[in-house]
């Protein structure tokens, strides 16, 4: 797997040319208040939303199936930690794990963690595979006012990823060159893992610190007011993104409050 | 179109005991073009980084004055311009064009204005690729060409260049020498540093040679210093045009296969190629960018498995890629194009002594082996610095010690003369000559044509096959 | 010279940003070396808390190399950005994560009025980070587990990892640093000797 920087999906959908501050702040608007409460009820009919704009972020099926990979270890996770640590068992007994019982109760517990996994990290995925980060950066420095030296400092660094990565391989190979590997055994493999974890950071700090005063002699320190080379424009339409996903999660947290579903995280 | 004007001028950097530069009296006017030469350590690149403004004054002490037009280097910045050696590492911004217009945005140059200097900009070092080009798919040579753009978008009067083509192959060294040429406009005043001389010649009307420890020992037109001062400084490691180097070519026939691929390509990199590598011969294998030079190394050296063919090695049944380490590093050594990447502890000495410690040697033959590669490589003087705080000769030196250290008796290396000076390069052609001759097999990736010319016994070049094909039994 | 003026250098920002995309590096190769442990830890998660504190490095050693205020707030930000760009299995809500992780650190080099680099408040900075990625994690992602065989031994052993790993190794990191150069022009790399 290599770390893929450019945006996966289709560009021109409708929903993926909205603003990147945009879709960003409809994505933490939607997922953020989902994670209050662990029914079943919630993160369903969120899913189901999510689905049904899917298309219209121009993302297909098979970039969303690669990114959600993680998704679905997390949730083999979950089903093995809530087989075997639930707090509650209540409902009627399915089967016997060994000493571990599984209830109808503790199946719901298992379903309703695992949507809220998938409810709470696809909008997530869906804008960040739409998104340059070019672009995102301009817009938080136009549009959400960040100061201008952090983004395009992240910027800048975010753009050595891929060389990191390139190096990391180097610097693995290297190390079975010099004759050192670590076969099977945990300790030597962690003791691998960090001479070549730190040998990436002095590479990387060296970096940043050629990057910073190459950026600095092309007037990045200047102190004069920076001008904007491509303009984010922050529309209507993506004021009524950001109102909707808001305006969409307040209602299903309400639904599930007024249908009896809501089991809040605290208390 | 500045003028600089240094009398006295000295810094030393925090936390040092020398200064790096000293006593020094330049003046350069406008529109002139100067090469500043002088050995390492002579302070080029301080110089060129206080003419820049990038000496902040809580990072050392700074005698005597520095003048660009009359203004100190820090508040004339918007005038100067400075162009390092590595192009990934001036590079901002993902995509090219963004890149170029990165500098004119800093400066608060009209947003209207901004692409029409861009396309203008690159347009004068022709740059061949579209403004959406991604920064990471460009080789070296069109990196620091998009680099060059960034620097000249913003019309500096003052053109500093500090190594440009270091770490550039041949190709890309010219493409720099192409821009430089087409792009400069006549007023701009330009300081380069650059080892290659006879590349930089035709650029420049002017050539000053810092003394290390002070003061400039030398001043005018290049005829003029090469005659007097060639020697000299050819023995100090400049590479000064008109000297060449013998060849040392093998004395004996090579002696047994001691690594032979069959066909081996690594899918993507590599095309199928079959080639032996002998004992006592030094075999150069050249090429293009893109040719997988670099992965035909890591398949010698026993560090990547060919996804077709195979490799056979010293008479052992498995590849060398699925040896023990340790079983590999007696075998087959390999030296990276970065001699850093291969660093592992923090001290030289410690370094040397940990080969020859993973293979077994008893604590006084690691003493031995570490006090004779310490002699033989000159890094006595550095037995206890840190390996990262190395200059790229002696990291160089260090990396070819670290993979002589278990005594292998072949040695695999990736560019090992890229961005040498005269001096590191003949003290590694000399080596490599003499392992070759005490039956050692050497296998060298290279774009160096001097190193070809002086050192290789056979060369073959990628894509083409191999000229020997007579295949002869494999023998440890 | 002068490393009591709160203003970010260029340097300041770059370097914190280029620790965030480092260990996003380091993160993404620890996956893929260790993706065995998670079926070893499956019969105890707990246990994977021993190695919550990696996560964590990034903002007590921002914070102790760049010695500015934000320093460990922003840095651990940028490293949750990177991780949800990259993909997770926490989305964006990660980003929400590490501004809560980042504040642990942030507030501990705060209390020491950021003039304490050494031992004693990289440890601290360990154990406010970890102890706010414990409490978050206690009342968000690990609500429906037991109390007593889960959920307190893995915050014991979020606040644990996070002070030997996050705070004592980010503090010996630095130290390691120092002497390659890589640190010069920061307070932290200016403390070694004269050469």
């Amino acid at each position: 797997m290599t770390l893929a920087l450019e945006p996966l999906a289709d560009p021109s959908a409708p929903l993926a040319r909205r603003n990147p501050v945009a879709k960003l702040g409809a994505a933490l608007l939607f997922s953020v208040p989902l994670i209050a409460t662990v029914d079943v009820f919630t993160p369903a009919v969120a899913l189901v939303l999510e689905l049904i704009l899917l298309p219209f972020f121009g993302v297909r099926f098979r970039t969303l199936a690669v990114r959600a990979a993680p998704l679905l270890l997390a949730a083999a996770g979950v089903l093995v930690s809530v087989t075997l640590f639930a707090a509650e068992r209540s409902g009627d007994l399915l089967f016997s794990a060994g000493p571990f019982d599984v209830t109808t109760g503790v199946l719901a517990t298992a379903t309703a963690l695992i949507l809220r996994i998938f409810a709470v990290a696809l909008p997530g995925i869906v804008v960040f595979a739409t998104t340059d980060p070019t672009d995102l950066a301009d817009a938080l420095v136009q549009n959400a006012k960040a100061p201008a030296r952090f983004a395009i400092g992240a910027l800048a660094a975010f753009r050595l990823l891929p060389l990191l990565t390139e190096e990391w391989r180097a610097l693995s190979l290297a190390r079975r060159a010099r004759g050192i590997d670590a076969g099977r055994n945990p300790v030597a493999k962690l003791r691998l893992f960090a001479s070549t974890a730190f040998a990436l950071l002095v590479g990387a700090l060296r970096r940043g610190v050629r990057l910073a005063v190459a950026m600095d002699a092309r007037g990045f320190d200047s102190g004069v007011p920076r001008t904007y080379a491509r303009r984010q424009h922050f529309t209507g339409a993506d004021t009524v993104l950001v109102v909707a996903a808001g305006l969409a999660s307040a209602t299903i947290l309400v639904l599930s409050v007024v249908l009896g579903f809501f089991r809040p995280v605290v208390g | 179109m500045s003028e600089v004007q240094l009398r006295g001028f000295g810094w030393r950097h925090a936390g040092r005991r020398a200064w790096a530069v000293r006593d020094l009296d330049l003046h350069v006017r406008h529109g002139e073009r100067v090469l500043l030469l002088g050995p390492s350590g002579a302070g080029k690149s301080t110089l060129l980084a206080a003419l820049a403004g990038l000496l902040p004054s809580d990072s050392g002490q700074s005698e005597g004055s520095i003048e660009i037009d009359g203004l100190d280097p820090a508040k004339a910045r918007d005038k100067v311009g400075i162009l390092f050696q590595d192009p990934q590492t001036q590079l901002v911004m993902a995509r090219s064009g963004d890149d170029v217009a990165f500098g004119c945005e800093n400066r608060g140059v009209p947003a209207s204005e901004i692409w029409t200097r861009v396309s203008d900009v690159l347009d004068r070092v022709g740059f061949r690729y579209p403004i959406n080009r991604s920064t990471a798919a460009l080789s070296g040579g069109e990196a620091q060409r998009l680099a060059l753009a960034g620097v000249l978008a913003l019309r500096p009067g003052l053109l500093l260049l500090d190594e440009p083509t270091a770490n550039l192959d041949p190709p890309g060294a010219a493409l720099i020498r192409e821009s430089l040429t087409e792009a400069m406009s006549p007023e701009t005043t330009m300081i380069i540093v650059e080892h290659r001389v006879t590349e930089a010649l035709p650029l420049v009307d002017r050539v000053v040679v810092l003394e290390p420890g002070g003061g400039v020992r030398a001043d005018g037109s290049p005829e003029v210093i090469f005659a007097a001062y060639g020697d000299k400084l050819a023995s100090e490691g400049v590479w000064v045009p008109g000297f060449s180097f013998p060849p040392l070519k093998a004395t004996a026939t090579a002696t047994s296969d001691l690594v032979r691929a069959e066909h081996a390509s690594v899918r993507n990199r590599l095309r199928p190629v079959s080639i032996t590598a002998r004992g006592g011969e030094v075999l150069a294998v050249t090429g293009p960018n893109g040719a997988g030079k670099s992965t035909l190394a890591l398949l010698l050296g026993g560090l990547l498995a060919p996804t077709s063919g195979r490799i056979e090695a010293f008479g052992d049944k498995r590849p060398p890629h699925r040896w023990r380490a340790a079983t590999l590093t007696q075998r087959i050594g390999s030296v990276f194009q970065n001699p850093e990447h291969q660093f592992v502890t923090g001290r030289v000495a410690d370094e040397l002594a940990l080969g020859p410690r993973r293979v077994g040697k008893s604590s006084a033959e690691v003493r031995d082996i570490v006090g004779e590669l310490l002699r033989r490589l000159r890094l006595e003087k550095l037995a206890e610095a840190n390996p990262y705080t190395l200059s790229g000769g002696e990291a160089r030196r260090l990396s070819v010690a670290t993979a002589l250290a278990t005594a292998p008796r072949l040695l695999v290396l990736d560019e090992p003369t890229f961005g040498q000076d005269r001096r590191t390069w003949q003290e590694l052609v000399s080596l490599l000559a003499e392992l070759r001759d005490a039956g050692h097999g050497i296998v060298a990736v290279t774009h160096d044509e001097a190193f070809v010319r002086t050192l290789a016994d056979r060369t073959v070049p990628l894509g083409e096959p191999e000229p020997d094909p007579l295949p002869r039994r494999v023998r440890p | 010279m002068n490393d009591n003026t709160h203003r970010w250098r260029t340097i300041d920002i770059v370097i914190a940003s280029v620790i965030a995309v480092a260990f996003g590096v380091i993160f993404w190769a620890w996956n893929t070396v260790w993706s065995v442990t998670e079926s070893a830890f499956a019969f105890f998660p707990p246990a994977q808390a021993i190695l919550y504190g990696i996560w964590l490095m990034p903002a007590v050693l921002s914070g102790l190399i760049i010695r500015k205020p934000g320093a460990s707030l922003y840095t651990e930000t940028v490293a949750a950005i990177i991780s949800a760009l990259l993909g997770n299995q926490w989305g964006g809500t990660v980003i929400v994560q590490g501004l809560c992780q980042g504040l642990g650190a942030e507030l501990a080099f705060a209390a020491l009025r950021y003039r304490s680099w050494k031992l004693p408040a990289a440890l601290l900075a360990g154990a406010l980070t970890g102890l706010s990625a414990a409490i978050y994690d206690f009342f968000v992602w690990n609500s429906e587990y037991a109390l007593g065989s889960y959920r307190i031994p893995y915050a014991v052993f979020t606040v644990v990892s996070s002070v030997l790993i996050a705070g004592l190794g980010s503090w010996a990191l630095v130290r390691a640093l120092a002497p390659t150069g890589v640190l010069d022009r920061f307070g932290a790399g200016r403390e070694r000797a004269l050469i």
